[in-house]
């Protein structure tokens, strides 16, 4: 069959670098989708992207679908003939309606019913009624932010400047926002011209010629090896963090790598200070000695050749400078104002409107830190580093370092606290309540940090549900499930054994105790509580357990992290494991019963009627002890492993004994020792929410 | 090129993409979009190009002409053009080079930057342009205006004078810019800089600059039930400055200062639907034959 390529090229003024990787994957596989559904079959699929382009190149592309024939469906076989056994009308009609005669109709069978039925040929269509509709892949991608310009009505990326649409040397004609498609494209702003493409195959070559590498992959290539000639040249070791090669790589179409350099004296600004100024604000990667040492070199990237490559490094060199002496005016100026000095300013800040200032959240924290570390049992010297860490926590909110570069929170507060000469710990602590700072960030080390840093995070989240600012869908704001998060990886890491919805009260009623409250307490609580329970099932789903094994423990009360994973996991284990069958089969029993007791009455032995009534009595007694060790010593295992002497007595309970006595109080008897054994379980796990696996 | 120099090439430049060359807005503003001429106009069908200086007053910024990055006042050469003409990158570009900056020589980049504006209700999406890393301008198609969609879409362009000029003059201290041969940024501008300092910082009188902004606030109201959009924009803008002047010696409080923004983004918006609501009463008299027509259907 004969093939062709094809080319689709969007041109447009620059893309955000950050959306580009995923434009690019949504072509791709928009672009692979479309010709399954259209029925063309072609050789390769390659896709380009470049800030001010994104292509696709279809190889082998076949002229036109695969002829097909098509059985068309008549109406039933009594309909379609007569009395005398002649075609009737109806089959006639259909014939003809079909373009074919009487002579074409067979019958078949569908569904125990006959019906006639003809053959239809139906001819594959061409790329050219095809191919056209491209435009509604080109429409269809999503991105995040879209935007209107001139008198256009369609929201795109950034707008539309021209379109290439090539079949071998044809063009495939259609128009999107006034732009017709056309064999023009256009290279480098400034090192290419506008350029008609030859032939779809030579795409990538042609626009190379025009100063454009096409494809991201080999830009990065470009990149890196541009920084290890530089290494080796220089004897540096240049760390590339991934995510800005990424957005430098998108940033430009023909890289070309560069270093510069800055004045020694500023090797004395904190590392991040000056990490920060090249990467975030300048997009350059910091150069090190091989002792990990900062150096006074920078590596940037241009969009361009190595022609006047001097000047662009000497006005990067400038604005690096200029960005770097306003830092050290900042470190110095910093440093004249004592921590009391500036804690007096977090009165006039901001926190939230109903939730009041920095100061405000800062009197709360300590409250809630110091509940915290009286739960956890920590030293008095811990809990003195716990106040003060809390008490100063904030107080870099309002340096000028901060000011200017907000991801220095709490780093620059640990910098300056230690210039300060606080207690080295609580400099760290300052540092850490901060952290994580996303989800793959590092927790606290300290446990002081690691008190204060759950504290902070709580109030915002307690308060925040508090006064109604609840995360719905996309909308987090104050990221809250971040957040929420964070205090239970915290939790999880130090292995500390705090009941989460005791916490959740408390610190409820610290803000109901200082008159900030709208939504009211019972349904705060709730929302709370099932605010964290989600997350919770997030870090559990992490772990690796089922989502009916999260439902059954967290059925429990919200507490202990690790142990309700491990809960989690043995219970998983059990799931799988025929031999756990029959004890399974008890304890959901009792569970499904026990629903059925109206209040928790005593358990009465004088009314038990049957020695297996008595026998169940008598193991729930037994085994209360060693499965309430097993809970304290969050020893899973050993707590299960103790309810086991329970089962077989449950099932010649049920074997001999009918629960739902005539007698009321009999019947109640019954049920409240269902329901004691029950209450026992649920400390586990409620077992009833396990989809319990089918052995045979 | 002296900064003399830079604004009549750009002058000359945007006037003959057929922009009406302005004047700075005779009122304080912290920024050039703030000019009725930007943000008013930009509103509407109407076509609307326009460029000019603006000389912007930031009191926060003040350093008493001790820091050489930063102004209490500095200068804007603004572009609007609506609706968005198609090639206006390379429009912007072209200027670039008359001011003698050479793409090919450098490194410039359109780094993605979307502008928000609460206080305005105003939103737009582009770009910072960056020359060698240096950010000189921005670039927005505005979006949303007042709380109102922006149709058909400006484009706003906003040189920073002074950035740009630094790097054409390559001067480390701003106060060290030639503004004419002879004369430098220092020489016309460091007096009032500090003085402006030392003014906002320690002399300005609270009390006083509080009940203007009561009174301007309360005249605006007042011209925009009669109304009249401009004068009651007018003092809009006094609002603000003297909001800025109170905020900079940091006698707003935290809640207080939530208020008074919400205060002045309501006057705002209300205006940005009068001027619109006035403009449409006046029959959208800058639309031209057929697009007047076309915005009757």
């Amino acid at each position: 069959m004969k093939t062709t390529n094809v080319l689709f090229e969007v041109g447009l003024e620059e893309m955000p670098a950050r959306f580009m990787d995923d434009t690019e994957q949504q072509l791709k596989q928009k672009t692979i989708e479309w010709l399954q559904q259209i029925r063309l079959p072609y050789q390769e699929i390659t896709t380009f992207i470049t800030p001010r382009r994104f292509a696709v190149l279809i190889t082998g592309l076949a002229d036109k679908q695969p002829d097909q024939t098509e059985e068309a469906k008549g109406p039933a076989l009594k309909i379609a003939k007569d009395d005398q056994g002649n075609w009737s009308k109806a089959a006639i009609g259909f014939s003809k309606g079909q373009g074919k005669s009487v002579d074409d109709l067979f019958v078949k069978e569908v569904k125990g019913t006959e019906y006639i039925f003809v053959e239809k040929f139906i001819e594959g269509r061409t790329q050219e009624q095809l191919l056209p509709a491209f435009k509604d892949i080109i429409l269809s991608l999503n991105f995040p932010k879209n935007m209107r310009w001139s008198n256009e009505n369609m929201r795109y990326i950034r707008p539309i400047k021209w379109l290439v649409a090539l079949k071998d040397q044809a063009i495939i004609p259609f128009e999107i926002a006034g732009v017709k498609t056309g064999r023009t494209s256009k290279g480098h702003r400034f090192l290419g011209g506008s350029f008609e493409i030859t032939d779809p195959s030579a795409y990538e070559e042609q626009l190379a010629e025009q100063y454009v590498i096409a494809k991201a992959e080999d830009r990065k290539q470009r990149i890196l090896s541009g920084i290890a000639q530089l290494e080796k040249e220089q004897q540096w070791v240049i760390p590339v963090d991934l995510d800005l090669l990424t957005e430098v790589t998108n940033l430009v179409e023909y890289p070309t790598v560069f270093y510069g350099q800055f004045s020694q004296d500023y090797l004395q600004l904190p590392k991040e200070v000056l990490t920060t100024s090249m990467k975030e604000h300048q997009r350059y990667f910091p150069v090190q000695n091989n002792q990990s040492e900062l150096l006074s070199y920078f590596i940037g990237v241009r969009n361009g050749t190595e022609e006047h490559i001097d000047t662009v490094a000497r006005g990067n060199e400038k604005v690096l400078r200029a960005r770097l002496q306003d830092a050290q005016f900042f470190f110095e100026e910093d440093q004249k104002q004592s921590i009391a000095t500036n804690l007096k300013r977090l009165e006039r800040m901001v926190f939230q409107e109903k939730l009041g200032t920095i100061a405000d959240k800062v009197k709360r924290v300590i409250n809630i830190s110091r509940l915290l570390a009286d739960m956890l049992q920590l030293s008095d010297k811990q809990k003195f580093q716990i106040k003060r860490t809390a008490q100063i926590s904030k107080f870099d909110l309002v340096t000028n370092m901060v000011t200017e570069f907000t991801e220095l929170q709490g780093i620059m507060g640990r910098k300056y606290a230690e210039m300060f000469g606080e207690d080295p710990v609580v400099a760290q602590a300052i540092e850490e309540h901060y952290m994580p700072r996303n989800t793959h960030d590092r927790l606290p080390e300290t446990a002081v940090g690691a008190v204060v840093s759950i504290a902070d995070k709580l109030d915002t989240v307690v308060g925040c549900f508090g006064v109604g600012l609840i995360p719905s869908g996309s909308q987090d704001p104050y990221a809250l499930r971040r957040q929420a998060l964070g205090i239970l990886q915290i939790i999880q890491d130090k292995e500390w054994d705090l009941n989460l919805d005791h916490i959740i009260a408390e610190v409820l009623s610290l803000f109901k105790q200082a008159g900030i409250q709208t939504e009211s307490y019972e349904q705060s609580i709730d929302q709370i509580e099932a605010f964290f329970k989600q997350r919770s099932a997030y870090i559990m789903k992490e772990a690796a357990l089922d989502s009916d094994i999260i439902e059954a423990v967290l059925a429990s009360q919200l507490s202990n992290f690790s142990f309700l994973i491990e809960k989690g996991k043995l219970l998983q284990e059990k799931k799988a494991d025929p031999d756990f069958k029959s004890s399974q089969e008890a304890f959901v029993r009792v569970l499904n019963l026990a629903v059925k007791a109206e209040e928790t009455t005593a358990i009465k032995p004088e009314l038990f009627e049957n020695e297996q009534e008595a026998a169940l009595y008598q193991s729930y007694l037994a085994v209360k002890e060693p499965f309430d060790k097993g809970l304290t010593q969050k020893n899973a295992k050993q707590a299960l492993t103790a309810l086991i002497p329970l089962v077989e007595p449950i099932h010649l309970f049920f074997d001999h004994t009918m629960v739902m006595a005539e007698d009321p109080a009999i019947r109640q008897n019954r049920l409240a020792l269902l329901l004691h054994i029950a209450e026992l379980l649920l400390q586990f796990a409620d077992l009833t929410k396990v989809q319990w696996k089918q052995h045979s | 090129m002296n900064i003399q120099e830079m604004i009549l090439t750009l002058q000359k430049h945007w006037s003959d993409q057929n922009c009406i060359l302005m004047q700075a807005y005779d009122t304080e503003k912290g920024a050039g979009t703030m000019s009725p001429m930007t943000l008013l106009r930009s509103l509407g069908p109407e076509p609307w190009n326009v460029a000019y200086v603006e000389p912007s007053r930031r009191p926060a910024d003040g350093r008493y002409g001790q820091n050489p990055n930063r102004l209490y006042q500095h200068h804007q050469f603004q572009v609007i053009m609506k609706p968005s003409p198609d090639d206006i990158q390379d429009l912007y570009l072209a200027s670039l080079r008359k001011l003698g900056i050479d793409p090919a020589y450098h490194d410039i980049r359109f780094v993605e930057d979307n502008w928000e504006n609460p206080t305005l209700g105003a939103a737009g999406l582009g770009w910072e342009v960056w020359l060698d890393g240096m950010e000189i301008t921005q670039f927005t198609y505005f979006q949303q205006i007042g709380g109102l969609e922006a149709k058909p879409v400006a484009v706003e362009i906003t040189y920073g004078i002074e950035r740009l000029a630094s790097y054409i003059q390559d001067k480390e201290n701003v106060f060290d810019l030639e503004w004419t041969d002879g004369v430098t940024v220092g020489d016309i501008f460091y007096q009032p800089e500090y003085e402006h300092s030392k003014y906002t910082f320690e002399e300005s009188d609270t009390d006083m600059l509080f009940g203007l902004f009561s009174t301007y606030e309360k005249e605006a109201q007042r011209a925009m039930e009669k109304n009249l959009v401009f004068p009651a924009y007018d003092y809009v803008l006094k609002c603000s400055h003297t909001f800025n002047l109170l905020d900079a010696k940091g006698v707003i409080s935290v809640t207080e200062r939530t208020g008074y923004i919400g205060r002045v983004r309501n006057l705002a918006r209300e205006i940005a639907k009068l001027y619109v609501a006035e403009r449409e009463r006046l029959g959208f008299p800058m639309l031209k034959g057929e697009e007047a027509n076309d915005e009757n259907n």
